[in-house]
């Protein structure tokens, strides 16, 4: 039944996919995040150009491109945790640009980071629980009454060890999150973004630093989300990882996007090709340059030999 | 020697006036930098303007005691907007320096000569603590037992301080356990993990910082009206530094360290002046004179305070398990 459900959404994901002329901005039918003309400056240098991109509802979208390419600059004016010098950006047909990060990932809109950002003094329990949104006992006053917040702890309480359960994390629920390993912090920190209920999840570099076993775990929870009806977007420089679970692929460098197109084709794509290597790095040397390196290893040799014989 | 003198002084600083205020003082510094992470060095700031607005009112204005205590806790909770709104978006660092520099300002502006006639320059205000001491339960007379007996205006004081550091301690309690706490935690950590949670970072600092200088503010008043008076340079850093060397004694982020912290700190440094004093004045120690004895008991304390970062730096209360997370 739920193997079902699960090729189900991946076929629903790349049927979608189909038909789409592989083009930078190409419009999807069903985008749930639809950015236009959102740059980013550092003094004179441009970080962030974007014209025109939109991510699939329900689909797993990965973005790639070669370091420096804007890929998490982007992902921070996106969730609020950097201004963008202009543009506007819509989620759920929301406006979303201009809106502090704790409003976006209130809207459904949830990130991780790059480097994980386990609360290391806080059990794992407690990260999790943290994430639950609409808490009574946040409020000053009502924090004060232990009753008043009680029952919803408990409810909350209950969902964090459903989730703590599917990520392998419930023998670690009582330990501080910091005596967790690299990869249990990635697992942790993806859980505990799913206890505010995302619609997108937006993983920055999932797999960076975690070890190989983990890897195949987390490849696992990521296609999860899809099949959960989440929809993700990813940063990630592991290929392999990209064509294993990606059903779209937009490439980003220099700060604009360069090309999009299905995870099995994007690789071989020119621009994209151009974009990590260099555009002319295979092309062959003209007959004039060749002569010209010719001549000046000659001479180069000519002068050595003069020198010893002097 | 005086040995029943320095036992007397002793056992009276564990539970004394300066306990109690330095106690309440640590209690804010403790919501503010053990919870919450928030480098306040103004903690002095608070009691200042809680005392002073208390004997502003009271002697200036001519207003009643009880009003003064409400311009005291207004006035902290104006100072904690005013040093928040444009500070708590820095950085820690940064929230620091700026601290210590408002604290300053507040300090002298109650001891300049521009305002001597309202905050009464470097010699401050007295004359305002009898609304408090008019209803003080107690009868004249001496109460508790040898060596620790105290007349009625000391133990009206100590009631009124004890009872507010067990409801400063029973709120910080209840908080702490409360997922309002847990959110404050969280931004001792991680503030932009907190936020890319939907919460509001801003608003629960300025919570955290509102209510430590509430908390702190009421050691101000204390100290008003047990001394009957209030100066400026009472409340200068070393109020602060004070402060926080309490709270690493007892233990960052635990509910009753700055408490059992002021006991440790204020039994010490009487403790240690006791028994120097006694030992200059009968000759025991030939290298220094009586006036000396003050400073050097503070080189001790110092001492004290390099040992127990080297050797226990969680404190008294404090969870090895947690330091060592900490420093990777």
């Amino acid at each position: 039944m739920h193997a079902e459900t699960a090729t189900d959404r991946k076929a629903a994901a790349l049927a979608a996919f189909k038909d789409l002329p592989h083009e930078p901005g190409v419009a999807k039918p069903d985008p749930i995040l639809v950015v236009d003309n959102v740059v980013r400056r550092f003094g004179g240098l441009t970080a962030v150009d974007v014209g025109h991109v939109e991510v699939q509802r329900g689909s797993i979208t990965a973005l790639i491109g070669p370091n420096g390419a804007g890929k998490t600059t982007f992902f921070n004016q996106l969730t609020g945790f950097d201004t963008a010098d202009s543009g506007e950006w819509t989620f759920n047909g929301r406006k979303m640009n201009g809106v502090p990060a704790h409003k976006v990932a209130r809207a459904g809109m949830v990130r991780t980071f790059q480097l994980t950002k386990a609360l290391s003094r806080l059990t794992v329990l407690e990260n999790m629980r943290l994430g639950a949104q609409g808490q009574k006992g946040e409020n000053f006053w009502r924090a004060l009454i232990p009753g008043s917040w009680r029952g919803q702890e408990d409810r909350i309480t209950a969902r964090a060890d459903e989730l703590l359960a599917r990520f392998k994390l419930d023998a670690k629920r009582e330990d501080f999150a910091g005596s967790l390993s690299g990869g249990q912090r990635k697992l942790l920190e993806m859980a505990r973004a799913l206890m505010v209920e995302p619609e997108l999840v937006m993983l920055d570099e999932p797999m960076a630093g975690v070890n190989p076993a983990l890897t195949q775990s987390l490849l696992g929870h990521v296609k999860d989300l899809r099949e959960q009806g989440m929809s993700v977007l990813f940063v990630e420089h592991d290929m392999d990882m990209v064509r294993d679970i990606s059903d779209w692929v937009i490439v980003m460098a220099q700060g604009a996007v360069i090309a999009e197109g299905p995870p099995d084709t994007i690789m071989s794509d020119q621009r994209v090709i151009d974009a990590y290597l260099g555009a002319h790095h295979d092309a062959p040397l003209s007959e004039s340059e060749l002569e010209e390196q010719l001549h000046e290893a000659e001479d180069a040799l000519e002068a050595e030999i003069q020198e010893e014989s002097k | 020697m005086n040995w029943d003198i320095i036992l007397s002084t002793t056992l009276k600083a564990a539970i004394g006036v300066e306990t109690v205020w330095y106690a309440l003082a640590a209690i804010g510094i403790n919501i503010h930098f053990g919870y919450t992470g928030l480098l306040n060095f103004g903690q002095s700031a608070f009691l200042a303007v809680a005392g002073y607005g208390l004997a502003v009112t009271v002697t200036v204005i001519g207003l009643p005691f009880w009003i003064g205590i409400g311009v005291g806790l207004v006035a902290a909770v104006l100072l904690a907007f005013l040093l928040g709104i444009p500070t708590l978006r820095l950085r820690a660092d940064y929230l620091a320096i700026v601290t210590i520099a408002a604290a300053e300002i507040v300090r002298l502006i109650f001891r300049s000569v521009e305002f001597k006639s309202v905050f009464g320059g470097s010699d401050g205000r007295r004359g305002f603590s009898q609304g408090f001491y008019e209803i003080n339960p107690y009868a004249e007379g001496t109460y508790g037992f040898w060596p620790l007996s105290f007349n009625e205006r000391e133990m009206w004081v100590l009631t009124v301080g004890w009872v507010l550091i067990a409801i400063a301690c029973l709120i910080v309690f209840l908080l702490m356990k409360s997922p309002w706490g847990r959110v404050l935690k969280a931004i001792r950590e991680d503030e932009d993990a907190v936020r890319s949670l939907g919460k509001n970072v801003f608003s629960y600092k300025m919570q955290s910082l509102i209510l430590g200088g509430v908390l702190g503010c009421l050691g101000g008043f204390v100290y008003g009206l047990a001394t009957g008076s209030v100066q400026p340079d009472i409340f200068g850093t070393e109020t602060t530094f004070f402060a926080y060397t309490i709270v690493i004694l007892g233990g960052a982020a635990r509910v009753f360290g700055p408490v059992v912290g002021a006991s440790i700190f204020w039994v010490l440094l009487v403790l240690v002046n006791g028994l120097l004093s006694g030992a200059v004045q009968s000759g025991v120690i030939t290298f220094m004179d009586i006036t000396q004895v003050g400073p050097f008991r503070f080189l001790l304390v110092g001492l004290g305070l390099i040992l127990l970062l080297v050797y226990r730096p969680q404190g008294i209360f404090g969870d090895k398990r947690e330091l060592a997370i900490n420093a990777r």
